[in-house]
């Protein structure tokens, strides 16, 4: 299999999906980046470039550059959407969903069950999520909990490029509205990716390794800190399983529950901050129904409670790390 | 109010100021001596020193991402906004904000801001607090052509008209909103939006400190009247990328260079107060030199000066878990 990006298995994702089905369009802040400027008009493809290319071979009328306004655009993907398109609907930072929040959760969100039945919203809004560019407070947030928190909007967080392209194939194809996490630290990693379409089901997490004394749960990129640690803890013979949900929403219970029961110990992984959070919530279903089988208290390794700082020396500290992980893990065992 | 010669001396202090800076994050990012992202302000110097000269300390601004020169046309202390660029704890957010949310509210400002349009609203209620202090302060907000498509601003024009509010918009146009040219994503005009919401609006040469100081001063004189808001499109242009390591390929072909070439506000001022008899310049000379320096030793500062450390990351949190 060749290898791929992050970033390039997105990007193909997209474009298979727009060459198989016209009804699928891609808008959003320059996902062109020079549409009607005086030089190029497929410039960007986006600020990291995972569009690039699609303005070119599809052109204007289904690639389309907005004007910055996020609440104009995806109510009107929603509106698009609902109306017989699907729509890939670019909200550029996941920060930015305060000037747009209505159009996901009052509006995409509820069709289905609001309208008896009778709607089907295929909507996808891929989002930038995660600190470490040094973005600061307002374009470095790792907010999925807030769309997990409401009915009727599915929350994918692939953590790989492998279970990027089949999460994007699925949720193109999805009939309902599903918001698409990119960590924008991640789109340089690469793996073996199939040039073929393929999709990843929603709702199935993949076990990534299987172990016998602790059970880590991990969202996102965090996932590559879960199985560093167990990696770094296999030499001094603790043995660990390592679960990516790979969807928030809906969330394979079953599985997190059976290898809980397996392991009896649990620490969940998330990017987020503790409170409210996809660590809490998994937290929660593991302390409701598999209590009888714990060992040890739950670990939670989150980002602390406080926006995400500038400063590279603060911003460092501010993200989760593999000897937190491995702190986690032993205080299980202790 | 005629300016008088220290004004324009000022003026162009604050303008040779703001370029050097930009050139020397621009040159000091490049390097890698400076983290995450920044938004360059070359080009757009005359609308920091013309608007900001007709405020005084009773004033609040709410501005952009793009807004280093604004920051020192403001007042703000020069070595603390380069150390927080830079990321250190003697920064004036103490490192905690960077680039994009520098802020100081003992200067009337409520920060750079990294959500487009943000700032409409914040400035609205920013003239509510002018108001109701009575001292007849008056509240900016800017935004760029980009912004000015925000469903926020709309919602600011109509507050502030309908309550009458001492609001100055600015909608400071440098012809791009990231990659997408404001040809292509700006319908109607800015003048005329504002004019639907009963508002004074006029469109400003962005490249003559003269004509934009001229216009923030009738807009400024109207808002502390009790007159209400008005509107000013500022038209600029930028002559870098929308942040350091865009290739810029949506410009066209020489554009940077004319604009370089033909619309540099420093060389506009220049010639006119120069050619006015009101300015020499030598002046001029020794001001842009004394002030490359002033920012070469600031960087060279912001460089060595002390960063955050563990005991700074939970502080200005009211609760932790």
């Amino acid at each position: 299999m060749p290898m791929k990006s992050y970033r390039a298995a997105i990007n193909e994702a997209m474009a298979g999906e727009m060459r198989r089905d016209p009804s699928v369009i891609v808008m959003g802040e320059d996902v062109s980046g020079g549409t009607g400027a005086p030089g190029e008009d497929d410039a960007w493809g986006g600020p990291l470039g995972v569009t690039k290319g699609l303005h070119t071979e599809f052109g204007p009328t289904r690639v389309l550059d907005t004007p910055i306004a996020e609440g104009g655009f995806i109510g009107a993907a929603a509106g698009a959407a609902v109306t017989g398109m699907r729509p890939i609907v670019d909200l550029m930072f996941v920060d930015f969903l305060g000037v747009c929040f209505d159009a996901i959760y009052n509006q995409a969100g509820k069709f289905r069950y609001m309208f008896g039945g009778k709607a089907e919203t295929p909507l996808v809004v891929r989002t930038m999520y995660g600190a470490g560019l040094r973005a600061a407070s307002q374009h470095s947030q790792v907010l999925y909990s807030l769309f997990t928190h409401v009915p009727g909007v599915k929350v994918v967080v692939p953590s790989n490029p492998y279970d990027a392209k089949g999460l994007m194939i699925q949720s193109i194809r999805d009939n309902d509205p599903v918001v698409f996490f990119e960590h924008k630290a991640m789109y340089d990693d690469e793996a073996d990716v199939p040039d073929e379409a393929y999709t990843v089901p929603f709702g199935e997490a993949n076990v990534v390794r299987e172990g016998e004394d602790v059970t880590v749960v991990a969202i996102g990129k965090m996932v590559h800190l879960a199985s560093q640690a167990a990696d770094n803890l296999a030499a001094e013979g603790i043995s660990c399983t390592v679960i990516d949900p790979r969807t928030v929403s809906p969330m394979d219970e079953e599985t997190i529950l059976e290898e809980v029961e397996a392991t009896g110990r649990l620490v969940v992984v998330d990017e987020s901050h503790p409170r409210c959070s996809v660590a809490a919530d998994i937290s929660s279903i593991v302390a409701e129904k598999a209590f009888g089988s714990l060992k040890a208290a739950i670990e939670k390794v989150t980002a602390p409670h406080c926006p995400v700082p500038f400063a590279p020396e603060l911003e460092d500290l501010y993200i989760p790390k593999v000897a937190d992980v491995e702190a986690a893990i032993r205080r299980t065992m202790a | 109010m005629q300016l008088s010669r220290d004004d324009l001396l000022k003026a162009y202090r604050t303008m040779a100021a703001a370029r050097h800076f930009e050139d020397s994050v621009f040159e000091n990012f490049s390097e890698g001596r400076i983290p995450g992202f920044v938004h360059l302000s070359a080009g757009q110097e005359a609308t920091a020193a013309g608007v900001y000269m007709a405020l005084d300390e009773r004033d609040w601004i709410a501005t952009t991402h793009r807004a280093h020169g604004q920051c020192i046309a403001r007042g703000l202390d020069l070595q603390e906004t380069m150390d927080e660029i830079y990321g250190a704890s003697t920064g004036v957010c103490g490192g905690k904000g960077g680039s994009m949310h520098i802020a100081d509210l003992d200067k009337g400002m409520l920060g750079a801001n990294g959500i487009i349009g943000a700032t409409g609203p914040l400035a609205v209620g920013a003239g509510l607090s002018a108001r109701a202090k009575g001292e007849k302060g008056v509240a900016v907000a800017f935004y760029g052509d980009g912004g000015s498509n925000q469903g926020l601003i709309f919602e600011a024009y109509n507050l502030a008209n309908i309550w009458k509010l001492p609001v100055i918009f600015i909608c400071e146009d440098n012809g791009y909103a990231e990659a997408t040219p404001s040809s292509y994503s700006v319908a109607g005009s800015q003048v005329a939006r504002a004019k639907g919401f009963g508002m004074p609006a006029v469109e400003v040469d962005g490249f003559d400190f003269f004509a934009i100081h001229d216009a923030m001063r009738d807009a400024v004189g109207r808002a502390r009247g009790g007159e209400g808001p008005t509107l000013l499109h500022i038209k600029t242009a930028r002559f870098y990328g929308h942040f350091v390591g865009d290739a810029q390929t949506y410009r066209g072909e020489g554009e940077i260079e004319t604009l370089r070439a033909e619309k540099d506000c420093l060389r506009v001022f220049r010639e006119k107060v120069v050619e006015a008899g009101l300015l020499s310049d030598e002046q001029l000379d020794d001001i842009f030199a004394e002030e490359k320096t002033r920012i070469q030793d600031a960087a060279a500062a912001a460089q060595a000066a002390p960063r955050a450390t563990e005991a700074d990351l939970m502080t200005d949190v009211y609760s932790s878990y």
